[in-house]
């Protein structure tokens, strides 16, 4: 079953002090789609995300998420509109359990009498206890997070998206620093969960993309370079020139 | 585990008991008869009444610091405004027994050539409006600079600074007299509360057992606050706050609501103390007041509550006893304190008692 909205960005342009960190990006992508994203260090790949998510508007270019303009509204509005975001290094509340960390991220009323009035409920428990599951993380749900091995974090962290039930999920760089295994798990993961909603993944590791097996864009110097099954890109003069030939 | 964690909640309980327990001798030993060995004397009770809502002042704190990462070093203001709201209630209450006589207004206004009360004076003859000032003009204030601030995203040592000039901006203004605020000299020489007589026993065991009564309201006021999922966003927010935007939730809203709520229980404090010193003046203002209640909640332990109220507690034990023999040693000891505590004591005298532990 495919839900949502298709992303859409057109002629998208950021500058830092001079510095093109995008140059009219153009890229995208369906509802249910699982789509990762390469490049070079530099090649805008953060920022890209930062302008989806709202954290640096862009100097000009169009960015919807469905009917929405992106480039209009805040983090936590975008956030509400149902689009999720792992950050490169992990980002969760320490001194929160594991457990407690997905109650926050669980989809419910954000505002603040609601936060006070909260009562965690059997169905809300039982949303929990799933994601707990599907992150491989049951036995760690009373340990704070601060104390959790890297992949475990970064699965914490996909984990803390799942609850927010978004539709749009952006992923950056999930598998830096982790075993094979954790690779090959973190990639099993992400393939489960496209599908029902769409995924970017910005990635190196050209393995894990190819475990991924999906349509890949490559992103160069601010602009996408070329896009397609990794086999094509992989072929691509142009992409071996700047980027799969060093 | 469930019996660790709840042996560690009995532990808490039985620390909160115990020093509500103890805070309720003064007064009971104050009572015994004259010559009776175990008699306390007065001073000891005005001086606990006064500790009693400096721990207030902390848990305020606390709720803002400890919790959702807000350092602020202005809360003295917002305890100073609850003071001043509480001061011009009782500068009322006293009527034609001023040094001048006037009916109406306060010797300071009639010294000063004031011909008839400023409206900012009206309605505060009545204790229900006072009170309520005492909470909302603080509230306000809060509220104006935090919505500024937090609408900006200024966080960390900026908004330090930000309140650290808010509380001698107002310092400097309570000082001048045309402010209608008593200049420098402030108000003093109340005369009643509610009827009663400031001077008399009674009266100090009535205030006594009033901010008792508000510091445990306002322990488990913040205690149900902390422990609801609105707590655990302030964790959150504090820990990684552009994490909880990209969650969802409207941040600057949260720290907003966190930061009124604990202006108003500084006003309340302020309130409570003002008619137990029996003075409030633009000292209270001053920066250096702001920094040392800080200090007393990073002393007793910051997020822990009962670690804000045992700092307000033991900092101001030290003080008084200090200061009684060697006061100009007083402002290197709470530096030495504060630095001792940032180094070896990052989680206060609470740390110390819980152990290294979880």
């Amino acid at each position: 079953m495919k839900k949502g909205a298709s992303l859409y960005l057109d002629g998208i342009t950021v500058t830092f002090d001079g510095f093109r960190a995008l140059n009219n990006l153009s890229l995208i992508v369906e509802p249910g789609e699982l789509r990762a994203v390469i490049g070079p260090n530099g090649a805008g790949k953060t920022t890209m995300m930062d302008v989806i998510t709202g954290k640096t508007k862009p100097d000009s270019g169009t960015a919807r998420f469905g009917d929405h303009d992106l480039t209009r509204l805040d983090e936590t509005r975008i956030a509400n509109l149902g689009i999720g975001r792992k950050f490169q290094k992990p980002t969760m509340f320490d001194a929160l359990t594991v457990f407690e960390n997905l109650e926050l991220a669980l989809k419910a009323p954000r505002g603040t009498l609601a936060a006070l009035h909260w009562r965690l409920s059997g169905e809300a428990r039982e949303r929990i206890d799933e994601v707990l599951t599907e992150i491989g993380l049951t036995e760690r749900a009373k340990d704070r997070a601060g104390i959790l091995s890297h992949g475990q974090r970064q699965w914490l962290e996909i984990g803390m998206l799942l609850m927010q039930d978004p539709e749009l999920l952006l992923v950056d760089e999930p598998v830096a620093g982790m075993t094979d295994q954790e690779t090959e798990h973190t990639a099993a993961l992400l393939r489960r969960i496209a599908g029902k909603r769409s995924v970017v993944v910005v990635e190196h590791d050209l393995e894990f993309v190819r475990a991924l097996g999906r349509k890949v864009t490559v992103l160069h110097e601010g602009s996408v370079l070329s896009e397609g099954p990794i086999e094509q890109v992989q072929e691509d003069p142009r992409v071996i020139d700047v980027y799969l030939g060093r | 585990m469930p019996g660790i964690s709840s042996l560690r909640f009995n532990l808490r309980l039985g620390l909160v008991a115990l020093i509500f327990v103890l805070l309720l001798l003064p007064p009971v030993l104050n009572a015994l008869p004259a010559g009776h060995p175990l008699r306390v004397s007065d001073f000891v009770v005005a001086v606990t009444g006064k500790w009693i809502c400096y721990a207030i002042l902390a848990l305020s704190i606390d709720l803002a610091w400890g919790y959702a990462g807000i350092l602020s070093l202005g809360h003295g203001a917002f305890f100073a405004l609850g003071g001043y709201a509480m001061g011009m209630h009782l500068m009322r209450n006293i009527g034609d027994r001023g040094v001048y006589g006037h009916p109406i207004l306060p010797d300071f206004m009639v010294f000063l050539g004031y011909k008839e009360l400023p409206w900012y004076w009206l309605g505060f003859e009545y204790f229900p409006f006072a009170m309520l000032m005492a909470l909302l003009v603080p509230g306000a204030l809060a509220g104006l600079v935090g919505w500024l601030a937090f609408r900006s995203r200024i966080t960390g040592v900026y908004l330090s600074i930000i309140t650290q000039a808010m509380t001698y901006a107002l310092m400097l203004a309570f000082f001048r007299n045309d402010m209608g605020f008593g200049g420098n000299n402030g108000f003093t020489d109340f005369k009643d509360l509610l009827g009663v007589p400031l001077n008399t026993p009674s009266a100090r065991t009535g205030l006594y057992l009033a901010a008792l009564g508000a510091l445990l309201i306002t322990l488990l006021i913040s205690a149900h606050v902390v422990q609801s999922k609105f707590g655990r966003l302030l964790v959150a927010i504090r820990d990684a706050e552009s994490r909880v935007r990209f969650l969802g939730y409207d941040v600057t809203a949260f720290k907003l609501f966190v930061f009124v709520m604990s202006a108003m229980m500084a006003g309340l404090a302020g309130a409570l103390y003002v008619p137990l010193v029996g003075i409030i003046n633009p000292g209270e203002f001053s920066p250096g007041n702001s920094i040392e209640a800080v200090v007393w909640v990073a002393f007793g332990g910051r997020g822990t509550l009962i670690g804000a109220i045992l700092g307000a507690f033991s900092v101001n034990a030290l003080k008084t006893w200090l200061t009684s023999f060697a006061p100009d040693l007083w402002l290197l000891v709470l530096g030495a304190l504060f630095i001792v505590v940032t180094l070896f004591l990052p989680r206060g005298l609470i740390g110390l008692i819980k152990g290294r532990g979880a």
